[in-house]
């Protein structure tokens, strides 16, 4: 019985049976662990963990001076801007930034199929989540924190991007945009 | 030792410390009120997130959702883990409970923190939700009460390992070896101290914080955070696990196949699974890839090697105890007439195949590195948590209460008929529910949004793929079920505790 006190002797040998099942589940947890170090190693997808401790003022700057050097212009060479937020272009292969806060991603990025970018992604005020959908990619955009995702886009067409992480009241109109062409 | 302060149970012969009964009972009836409040809340914001019927405004809603994870994840089990280690530890060991006015100290500081907590969220000044992630701040007191409601359950714990350091000086039971129920228990609150203190190491110096006097980096507090956050979860796998192997015990009569080979695996809970959280910041910025792979491949296999073991070794204890009542027909006669009608029995089946196949499996895969990166905040994991902690957990506890009524209350259970429904309402309408947030989730729907058709009128607004919406009915339809069986379970439970009929 589970609720009385055992036998005086209770550390018996185990039957065949429970053997066997142990000796698979442990070959099964063994396999597990070895296969996700193996797999961040041989797969193309994997987490990134280059960050880099920033302000919220510098990270701020960054992001104005790049959206102020690569934002879209029309025909008249007016800025573009797609419900009020810059549509920016940056170079091929080159840095990136998109900010959250609350409760706006910002800018709508650009991008260029089969071009490997730099996407630095931070906060201005409380966490954020950053979810690509319908890709379902899911990264936090963590206030002091410039975030690094490597990312190559290989499918073009327009990507909307919520906050899945709760930032109060309005966390629901947090929704932007990533275009690629 | 005064037997004026024990009656002997005429049911199982084991001799009940009375002042340990009371304490017993405030803590169950706190869990049960608690769990009402938490189950109102959950209503609420199911049919929030159901778009077919979209009840709450937005503030209201994730302040419910506040309520809900707190009054649920937080109080209902809490109390009623701190019920069930007093039972474990004097109860099962026929052994007087240490210190019981401490208890009963123990016992109004969670209920002030409880109470606390409540009156901050339910008047806007705590719509942090459950994580409090700063720099999202509360009031100061909403801290407070989860610090009382911390340090309450912390010392509940030490009289459970007083009570059993008692209870051995004393030899109140043979040879020095704890019954099995009481061995997981036992490592349930080992679990429990250390989680305890890593609350301690966050909403302290939050705490502060809230009152200007320090500083809070977020992500320091999301790895510390994540230290309480999901061992305590792991106090509950442990906490289960010893009530199925109790609830085996009362309804079929099961004995543990292995005895070494079950608490070995209690033990591996203990050494392994408390290091492992750090599933919940794979995507995040600051911790290396080696941290994170250490943390989640490595320690976390460990643990869930644990949870194999019972796997097999309680569903085999199950079959072995009605193979010996004679039904040996075949390879499945045992699970045909299995004591079905026994509501206790219904939900440790259930519970087991919930807590098993829909939340262990699901959990070991989105604590993948890359698997993560697609499941990280969407509904898969609130799918996840609810089908570990709803429906194994709470179904695993709901179903022991049909045995504390009559053993500890010592009621006849009012509405039996009823009774036997409960756990397949509550089960069937938490697998809707855990499966529908899943499957919705994969298709990127996120946790903790109120508005996923119209997005507030961002004028950024999509639409998802149209499947989403079948998932997102199966799981409106799925809390409704399950309301109804929480609903008959608070109703059976009161109606017992105030007007069944007495037992001697």
């Amino acid at each position: 019985m589970s609720i009385s006190v055992p036998d005086k002797v209770w550390w018996k040998p185990i039957d065949k049976e429970e053997k066997i099942w142990f000796a698979l589940a442990l070959i099964w947890m063994l396999a597990s662990f070895f296969w996700m170090p193996v797999y961040h190693y041989i797969g193309k997808q994997n987490p990134s963990s280059e960050s880099y401790k920033v302000t919220r003022e510098q990270f701020e700057k960054s992001a104005t001076d790049f959206i102020q050097k690569y934002q879209v212009k029309d025909a008249n060479g007016a800025p573009v801007f797609m419900n009020n937020v810059a549509v920016v272009h940056p170079p091929a292969g080159g840095d990136a930034y998109l900010v959250a806060k609350a409760w706006a991603w910002d800018p709508v990025l650009e991008l260029e199929k089969g071009k490997t970018y730099r996407i630095h992604l931070s906060s201005l005020d409380f966490q954020h989540g950053l979810s690509i959908y319908p890709l379902n990619i899911n990264y936090m955009a963590i206030p002091g924190q410039d975030y690094v995702i490597t990312m190559t886009p290989t499918t073009s067409g327009e990507f909307p991007i919520l906050c899945n992480e709760f930032c109060g009241i309005g966390h629901h109109t947090m929704v932007g945009k990533i275009i690629v062409k | 030792m005064a037997d004026q302060d024990f009656r002997t149970c005429p049911t199982t012969g084991l001799k009940v410390h009375l002042p340990a009964e009371n304490l017993i009972k405030a803590n169950a009836v706190a869990a049960v009120v608690l769990l009402l409040i938490g189950g109102i809340a959950a209503l609420g914001v199911a049919l929030t997130r159901w778009p077919a019927v979209h009840l709450l405004p937005a503030d209201w809603f994730y302040r419910m959702l506040t309520l809900h994870g707190l009054a649920m994840l937080i109080a209902w089990i809490i109390f009623f883990e701190i019920a069930g280690l007093y039972l474990g530890a004097s109860v099962l060991l026929s052994a007087r409970l240490a210190a019981p006015k401490v208890g009963w100290l123990a016992f109004v500081l969670m209920v002030v923190g409880v109470l606390l907590i409540a009156a901050m969220v339910l008047t806007g000044q705590a719509d942090v939700l459950f994580t409090s992630y700063p720099p999202l701040q509360a009031h100061p007191l909403y801290y407070l009460g989860v610090i009382l409601f911390a340090v309450g359950a912390l010392i509940g714990c030490f009289i459970f390992f007083a009570t059993l350091y008692k209870a051995r000086k004393e030899g109140t039971y043979p040879h020095q070896s704890f019954p099995l129920v009481t061995f997981g228990l036992a490592c349930a609150a080992m679990i429990a101290v250390v989680t305890l203190l890593h609350g301690a190491a966050i909403y302290i110096p939050t705490l502060l914080w809230s009152l200007g006097l320090m500083g809070m980096d977020p992500s320091a507090y999301r790895l510390v955070f994540w230290g309480l956050g999901h061992p305590s979860q792991q106090i509950n796998v442990a906490a289960m696990i010893s009530v199925w192997y109790l609830l085996g015990t009362l309804t079929v009569g099961m004995k543990p196949i292995n005895q070494k080979l079950c608490r070995t695996a209690f033990v591996l809970y203990v050494l392994f699974i408390n290091v492992a959280s750090e599933h919940h910041i794979l995507v995040d910025p600051v911790f290396s890839n080696a941290h994170k792979i250490w943390n989640t491949g490595y320690v976390m296999h460990l643990a869930v090697l644990a949870s194999m073991i019972h796997a097999l070794a309680v569903p085999a204890g199950i079959e072995v105890a009605l193979r010996k009542k004679g039904y040996t027909s075949g390879l499945f006669e045992w699970l045909k007439k299995a004591p079905w009608s026994n509501p206790a029995f219904s939900a440790l089946m259930l519970s087991i195949f919930g807590f098993g196949f829909m939340g262990g499996i699901t959990g070991v895969t989105f604590g993948t590195e890359q698997v993560n990166i697609t499941a990280h905040n969407t509904w898969r994991i609130t799918g996840h948590f609810h089908a570990t902690v709803v429906f194994g957990t709470t179904l695993a506890f709901m179903g022991v209460t049909y045995y504390v009524l009559p053993l500890i209350f010592r009621r006849e259970v009012l509405g039996m008929s009823w009774a036997k429904l409960q756990p397949w309402f509550f089960g069937i309408g938490m697998m809707l529910v855990s499966g529908g947030m899943m499957l919705a989730g994969a298709y990127g729907i996120p946790r903790r949004h109120w508005d996923i058709v119209n997005f507030g009128g961002s004028p950024f607004a999509f639409t998802w793929d149209p499947t989403v919406f079948m998932w997102l009915g199966v799981f409106g339809i799925g809390a409704l079920l399950a309301a109804v069986g929480g609903a008959i379970y608070i109703l059976v439970t009161v109606g017992t505790i105030l007007f069944g009929k007495k037992l001697a």
